[in-house]
């Protein structure tokens, strides 16, 4: 386990957090201040990625498919607002279960429709195909670095928005207290609408920037989404610096687990008994972190209700 | 209301002769179909007794539906073929693992509950992943079904077919006399007012666990019948998704009433099959029609004719 090996496991740790960031934001906003399990929120962030690769392919260019595929995933978030998710606020988590699984069901057969069961291709930006050296004799690559600075970002204008604005002190009240909010006089349902079009839009980042990385394919969002929900009950739910630090814990235990655990039982164990329980064990770590933070404090690390 | 009564002996007495139709017609590939509707019947019942009831909403019932078949495959690759022996063993590991998830889970509530039952259950798939010895990723292939002896042969379709019935059958007229029963009355007590229960008396935490363990080993029963239906176990039964799949089931068929997990098992496995035979993209219709039934029929479809069983 050298030094330039540990480095950049921890970069990776990082940017797959700030990635699963972005798409805890907004879970954990709809779910802290409307009340909604929304088990769709996955399929906003496949079809993020399924925009940004079919204009990248068109417009032959990244830069172009990233904010066109985000503003028309927030278009899509915003008409699903409109159409469904508004009939559901009132409704019990149960209700909100099914019928936003049915919604997983539909996204994931209109995009089989539209774009056939394949996985498709979505290339990084040529310009930052290679490596480059972060420390000397430490190479990473470029595209990595940039999603870990989109996600930095992005991370701080959310803060910013959260705890500077006008609109985010609206979400900040709704957050701990929605019906209290509501007697004080907020504009809850446009307040709800930007705020699960501000999720879908995070999450199209998400897949547009994690699509290089990861295959754009259908069930992308299914997975993705446990994982979300993992760091959103970690880091409290409603809570956006409990989802920041969650991602990022999630996004650490998860890489450095799949990366390290194999070598560390290969100590302990013998060799094939290591072999097969490595990799499981790794996939496991993240679960047993929950597990163990839900435990120990049954609100998540940073409750967003007092 | 005496049709009503009636009614689930008629959908027994259907179902004890639809192998003998379906053989009629000679489409015995229905005897197939009607099992594995039964078995996920079976599994969804198991689930809504302890939500709709016990008001413990889990995600990770399809862990003990997959502990119980992967607890077949495993003693059939080292020779344990009895079903006397496999299928309680099935049920007792499903048990076993329901007591130490269930142990720590159930001291959370809601939606806490229904993450950490989710996280346990995905413990439970990546383990099956990493068990390579017993086929991994790939999944493991039974050599022949669980034998039962006394010259019945579990080989034979219809044969398997009335096992399950009777398994089905028999577990319901169980968990409706529980719900009837001081157990279920508490459980009930315990998901209105829990404060209550226990200022009166009640272990409520024993109540509960007790209540999630029985759910678990059904549906370990479940997952062995699976296993020998299927001749095939893999971590596919044990996805998240599949967990999922259950709790729809549940809420499709209707939450708390007494026939609602078949109800929603039955519909659902036959709007797929229906639908797949008529389109590739059959998950599209039927998103549409869950979707329909969350604002027509909130309670389930079990609402629209009957009374709540609570």
């Amino acid at each position: 386990m050298t030094a330039t090996l540990l480095i950049e496991q921890l970069l990776n740790g990082l940017q797959f957090g700030l990635m699963l960031f972005l798409i805890a934001a907004g879970l954990t906003l709809v779910f802290g201040i409307m009340d909604v399990l929304n088990l769709a929120h996955g399929s906003l962030y496949m079809i993020g990625a399924y925009l940004a690769a079919t204009i990248a392919q068109a417009s032959g260019s990244f830069w172009i498919a990233l904010p066109a595929a985000v503003v028309a995933t927030g278009l899509i978030g915003l008409l699903l607002e409109i159409t469904l998710m508004r009939r559901l606020y009132r409704r019990d988590h149960l209700a909100q279960v099914l019928a936003t699984f049915a919604v997983i069901l539909i996204a994931d057969d209109s995009v089989r429709l539209l774009w056939g069961p394949a996985p498709i291709l979505l290339s990084a930006p040529a310009a930052l195909s290679g490596p480059v050296q972060i420390l000397p004799g430490v190479l990473y690559p470029a595209y990595r670095l940039l999603i870990i600075a989109v996600g930095l970002v992005l991370a701080l204008a959310l803060y910013l928005f959260i705890a500077h604005t006008r609109t985010g002190m609206l979400v900040r009240a709704g957050s701990s207290n929605r019906d209290m909010a509501r007697q004080m006089g907020a504009r809850v349902e446009r307040l709800f609408a930007i705020i699960f079009m501000l999720g879908a839009m995070l999450s199209a980042v998400a897949g547009a920037l994690l699509g290089p990385l990861l295959a754009v394919e259908i069930g992308m969002g299914e997975n993705i989404l446990i994982l979300a929900l993992v760091v959103i009950v970690i880091g409290g739910i409603g809570s956006i610096r409990g989802a920041f630090v969650g991602a990022v814990l999630v996004g650490l235990v998860d890489t450095a687990g799949r990366a390290f655990l194999p070598d560390v039982l290969n100590h302990f164990l013998a060799g094939a008994v290591a072999a097969q329980l490595g990799p499981a064990l790794a996939a496991i770590a993240i679960y047993v972190l929950m597990a163990a933070v839900l435990f120990l404090r049954p609100q998540g690390l940073f409750p967003a209700r007092a | 209301m005496k049709l009503r009564a009636a009614l689930p002996w008629l959908v027994l007495l259907a179902a004890a002769l639809l192998p003998w139709a379906a053989t009629a017609i000679d489409q015995s590939y229905y005897i197939g179909f009607a099992r594995r509707v039964m078995i996920f019947a079976l599994a969804a019942a198991s689930l809504n007794f302890i939500m709709g009831y016990g008001g413990m909403v889990s995600l990770g019932h399809a862990a003990f539906f997959g502990i119980g078949a992967y607890t077949v495959g495993i003693a059939m690759t080292h020779g344990v073929a009895s079903a006397w022996i496999v299928w309680p063993l099935a049920m007792a590991a499903a048990a076993f693992a329901a007591l130490a998830i269930g142990s720590i889970s159930l001291r959370t509530r809601g939606v806490y509950f229904i993450m950490i039952t989710l996280a346990f259950a995905q413990m439970v798939y990546y383990l099956a992943v990493g068990l390579k010895t017993y086929g991994g990723e790939d999944g493991l292939t039974l050599i022949q079904r669980s034998q039962i002896g006394f010259g019945i042969d579990t080989g034979d379709e219809a044969t398997l077919y009335y096992i399950v019935l009777a398994a089905l059958a028999g577990t319901m007229f169980l968990l409706n006399r529980a719900v009837q029963a001081r157990f279920g009355r508490a459980l009930i007590g315990i998901r209105e007012n829990e404060a209550r229960m226990e200022a009166i008396g009640f272990p409520t935490f024993r109540y509960r666990l007790a209540g999630f363990v029985i759910a678990a080993a059904i549906a370990g029963l479940a997952g062995a019948l699976f296993a020998n239906h299927n001749a095939f176990v893999s971590p596919t039964i044990l996805h998240w998704t599949q967990s999922a799949t259950l709790v729809v089931m549940v809420l499709l068929g209707g939450l708390g009433y007494r026939y609602g997990g078949v109800i929603g098992a039955t519909v659902l496995l036959l709007l797929e099959e229906t639908l797949a035979a008529l389109t590739d993209t059959w998950h599209l219709p039927l998103g549409a029609f869950l979707l329909a039934v969350v604002f027509i029929a909130p309670r389930g479809l079990a609402a629209v004719f009957s009374r709540p069983a609570r």
